[in-house]
């Protein structure tokens, strides 16, 4: 009985530590004014990608060849492209595909990432071993090359790229995860708990875990802005989306033969990746100095 | 006897954020040509504050010097610019520091750390700041003192590189040494060699020295005058053997209440009960007054002042101010010592 | 140090061999049939499968490995599919050019990237500070196939002062390894800055004041030094990034170098050519990491001593 209530305790304590701080966090992360307005950035950002369809100023998908490779005007933000769509459209429905590729690959690469982590580091012996090893062998890869590799075997398409992307990121995440786990296993009261007969997973999930979330979080915001690029770039060497697709990677690749003639089909799509990713870097700065202090400077 | 060192008033706090923390609050001291005198106080009570704030070495932290003047040959250090306050720094007055493992840079090999001061301060070109460097190691007992201007940090003991560090504190021949716990972090028959070897520095060198400490068995060692923190004040001060054979304040009295004796067994050893106050959150009165035996409605109420009796004792306590209402208040205005 | 030096080679033995393993069952998944590819569109079955056991095709995948790893150990990658040159000496032509523009990135990266890292670090808080640290998050955030396209555009379209592509002269590296180091050169100003910024919190830089040194004395002095090993650790570790880079920013270029080769390579199913290059863009990442650790041993005293 008694075992029970200091658990509880714990757990109470936990949480109103969490409480309090939680507003300090708030008020210093307002403080941090470029990651402020990236926030901002990355809020229109998600307006586009949810209502995309719904504002574009014309249909991306319409042809038009009276006016095709046209400059940027009053009337095509943008301009147009080779077959006189709307470059301003077609970059709005894009978002959904670039943004989704990087978060979702990021996501998917966490997720595999961290039960292999909290995996490794909880049980140690060999299981830890193995899937240290394994991780050794993933990371003799440059993380692009891994990627083009997964593509090349699975083939183009949005799909694999998630795949690939989330393949390379897994094994980053396995190690931080790992390591935090060891530092938390090390702390008093999970031995206390475990010598009591808790089962592992329970300890895993209701102790352990909660503890990583706050560097899983900052690493992930950290990894998307490097995940569009890297779906951005393998849609570029004609590896992800087709070329026909509005994803701005395959927009980039699909006019490429027109630099010099109409510079603006290759400069927008290009700055939205690099202002999506740009905000991204500037939020996961601030998040982390946040969360995770003792990385800071 | 002159005050080589003046200490008027000093206001130092550290600014964070959204809150400014006053951590040296006033402290007034002054040390003569000569002298060995020991600051004592529990950890927090900001005596490394004060001597990083003598020296100006606040910088690369959030501290700044609010108020107060620091006299070194009656010359105001605060008022000095940097690039002058760089010319007596290691020159004619130098530190050394509690930590000697962190305090010496781990890539830099000693002899080069050694001879970057004396080519400064001294001029000498490169061989002879080299020499002269040797024989600082050896002045300091320090075996094949050859060799170590070659070695790293951290392939010597914490004793050997706390010897280094006196080295190289001395080797401009500094008029004051502040020497900020050295013998904290060796141990005990290491702490022993290294006191005796500040005794002997003064000695044959005349060097004025102010040893920092939270131990009053360093303080009873070499000290010829100690002074009492608390909570970033001056509470007490007097001769060595005055304050200890009669402490006036109360916390003079815990401390050395709370002294290891030898003979003692370890586990009747003496605490002062309760915590030092918050720097960020001082109590009104006296802030020793919610640890004190002997505290009075008074003491609660309004803090007493530094007042020096007849004796030269300096001491700041409700106990005292009644029997010396006339006495002289030192906080206000400087004095010197004896 | 010659032996610590063997000693680490000798430990990297067992990843060379499970990453060349990886790699060859890598190639093995690729869907489609290298045999029927190689024999043409118009070979009758029995054609596609005479080839096939002449390339040793139709042996256990294990065996295949073991043969194929012999053949490597006598220097021989096999041929290209495509060409049916030997893929050695497709290597020949086109290693020196990429390892020519890697140094070059690498190397105006590190020099820009540190100088910004110092300033940034110095003035901390202060303007240059800030103009530091977002140069350094447009580098992370740029992609690198943008930037190069927008520089053709400017300074080969607009202003014809460097070649949009090729390589016959100097001038053909000037913008490829500006595009490909501008990511690396963002990331060290980032270390540097960070790495500076701690050390300056550190007790010896309180000494070396206490010393009476002057400002530049102890950031270049005392600072730098430790902060460099750490910069350097890292430095190499972005290496990886440079690899992927190469092949994005010799595509965009049409450089003459191994990325263009690999793209080209999956773009044409050309397994052998395919197979070799993963293996070597692995192997040059890991042997610039055992560099970079040997590097690090010999900065840093604790360890070159211990
Ligand atoms: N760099 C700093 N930033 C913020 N606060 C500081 C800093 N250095 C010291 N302080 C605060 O100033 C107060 C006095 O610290 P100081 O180091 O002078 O104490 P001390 O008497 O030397 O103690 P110790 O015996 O532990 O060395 C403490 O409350 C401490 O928290
Ligand atoms: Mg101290």
């Amino acid at each position: 009985m008694s075992e029970t209530q200091i658990t509880t305790d714990q757990t109470q304590f936990v949480e109103t530590k969490q409480d309090s701080n939680f507003k300090r966090l708030l008020r210093s992360f307002k403080k941090n004014k470029l990651a402020l307005y990236s926030l901002y950035v990355i809020i229109l950002l998600l307006l586009i990608v949810i209502f995309g369809p719904w504002i574009t100023p014309y249909d991306p998908q319409e042809a038009n060849y009276d006016s095709i490779l046209e400059a940027p005007s009053w009337q095509h933000l943008a301009g147009t492209d080779e077959f006189g769509k709307d470059v301003l459209s077609r970059l709005i429905v894009g978002a959904r595909l670039s943004l989704g590729v990087g978060v979702s690959a990021v996501l998917l690469g966490a997720v595999a990432g961290t039960i292999l982590g909290l995996i490794s580091g909880f049980f140690g012996k060999w299981v830890d071993r193995v899937i240290m090893r394994i991780c050794d062998i993933l990371f003799a890869f440059p993380d692009l090359v891994l990627a083009i590799a997964m593509v090349a075997i699975l083939g183009p398409g949005m799909k694999n790229v998630i795949i690939a992307i989330a393949f390379f990121s897994t094994p980053s995440f396995a190690r931080i995860v790992r390591g935090e786990t060891l530092e938390i296993k090390e702390r008093l009261f999970i031995e206390a708990e475990r010598s009591i007969g808790a089962k592992k997973s329970r300890i895993i999930l209701r102790h352990v875990f909660p503890q990583t979330i706050s560097t899983i979080i900052v690493y992930i915001t950290m990894n998307i802005g490097g995940a569009i690029i890297s779906a951005a770039s393998l849609s570029f060497l004609g590896l992800g989306a087709s070329p026909s697709s509005p994803e701005w990677g395959a927009m980039l690749s699909a006019s490429r033969d027109y630099i010099g003639h109409a510079f603006h089909l290759i400069f927008f799509p290009g700055l939205a990746v690099f202002i999506t990713v740009l905000v991204l870097n500037l939020f996961g700065d601030g998040l982390r100095d946040v969360l995770d202090p003792k990385t800071r400077d | 006897m002159t005050g080589l060192l003046e200490v008027n008033n000093l206001k130092t706090a550290f600014i964070s954020d959204d809150k400014t923390t006053q951590v040296v609050r006033g402290v007034s001291f002054a040390v003569n040509k000569g002298e060995i005198v020991g600051i004592v106080g529990e950890s927090g009570c900001g005596k490394s504050v004060t001597s990083l704030s003598i020296m100006r070495l606040l910088k690369g932290t959030s501290g700044t010097i609010q108020d107060g003047e620091v006299r070194f040959h009656d010359q105001n250090l605060l008022d000095l610019s940097e690039q002058k306050m760089r010319k007596i720094r290691g020159n004619s007055m130098s530190m050394i520091f509690q930590d000697p493992m962190t305090s010496l840079n781990p890539v830099l090999k000693i002899g080069r750390q050694l001879m970057q001061g004396i080519m400064l301060h001294l001029k000498y070109p490169k061989e002879k700041a080299r020499k002269y460097a040797v024989s600082m190691l050896e002045s300091v007992g320090i075996p094949r003192a050859e060799s170590i201007m070659n070695e790293y940090p951290h392939q010597l003991s914490g004793g050997m590189n706390q010897r280094v560090m006196i080295a190289m504190a001395m080797s401009c021949n500094p008029e004051l040494l502040i020497a900020d716990e050295p013998t904290t972090a060796l141990d005990v028959t290491i702490q022993a060699q290294i006191l005796e070897l500040m005794k002997e520095l003064r000695e044959k060198q005349n060097t004025t020295i102010l040893m920092i400490t939270h131990d009053l068995g360093v303080v009873s060692e070499v000290c010829d005058r100690v002074i009492v923190m608390y909570a970033g004040r001056v509470v007490e001060e007097g001769k060595t053997a005055e304050v200890f054979e009669n402490p006036k304040h109360p916390y003079t009295e815990g401390l050395i209440k709370s002294m290891p004796k030898i003979g003692q067994k370890q586990s009747r050893l003496y605490a002062i009960p309760g915590q030092v106050p918050d720097p960020a959150n001082m109590p009104k009165g006296c802030k020793f007054a919610a640890r004190c035996p002997h505290v009075m409605d008074i003491c609660t109420e309004k803090e007493p002042d530094l007042i020096k009796d007849e004796e030269g004792r300096k001491h700041r306590c409700w106990l005292y101010q009644g029997e010396y209402e006339g006495g002289e208040k030192v906080d206000v205005k400087s004095s010197t010592g004896n | 140090m010659g032996r610590y030096i063997i000693k680490r080679i000798i430990g990297l033995i067992p990843l060379l061999l499970a990453v060349s393993f990886l790699i060859f069952i890598f190639i093995h998944l690729i869907p489609g049939d290298p045999a029927r590819l190689m024999a043409g569109k118009d070979a009758t079955n029995d054609e596609v499968e005479a080839l096939r056991t002449y390339l040793g095709l139709d042996k256990p995948i294990l065996e295949q490995y073991f043969i194929y790893m012999k053949e490597l150990f006598q220097g021989d990658l096999g041929h290209s599919l495509r060409s049916n040159a030997p893929v050695t000496q497709l290597f020949g032509e086109r290693f020196l050019p990429s390892l020519q523009l890697s140094i070059l990135s690498i190397g105006w990266a590190m020099l820009i990237g540190i100088l910004l890292g110092v300033i940034s670090a110095v003035f901390r808080g202060r303007w240059p500070d800030y103009f530091g640290t977002i140069t350094a998050i447009s580098g992370i955030s740029v992609p690198n196939f943008w930037l190069g396209l927008v520089m053709i555009q400017l300074f080969a379209v607009q202003f014809n002062i460097f070649p949009a592509g090729g390589i016959e002269t100097w001038k053909g590296y000037v913008l490829p390894s500006f595009a490909l180091g501008a990511g690396i050169m963002a990331m060290i100003t980032r270390f540097t800055r960070s790495s500076l910024v701690q050390t300056l919190q550190e007790d010896f830089i309180r000494t070396a004041r206490s010393r009476g040194l002057g400002e530049r004395a102890i950031i270049f002095g005392h600072a730098l030094k430790k902060s460099m090993i750490t910069v350097l650790t890292i430095a190499g570790l972005q290496f990886g990034f440079l690899l992927g880079g190469s092949i994005v920013v010799e595509t965009v270029f049409s450089f003459p170098g191994m990325g263009r080769l690999l793209i080209d390579s999956i773009q044409f199913r050309d397994y052998p050519v395919v197979q070799s290059l993963l293996l070597i863009f692995s192997l040059e990442f890991i042997l610039v990491n055992l560099i970079v650790d040997i590097l690090y041993g010999f900065f840093n005293p604790k360890i070159r001593y211990n």
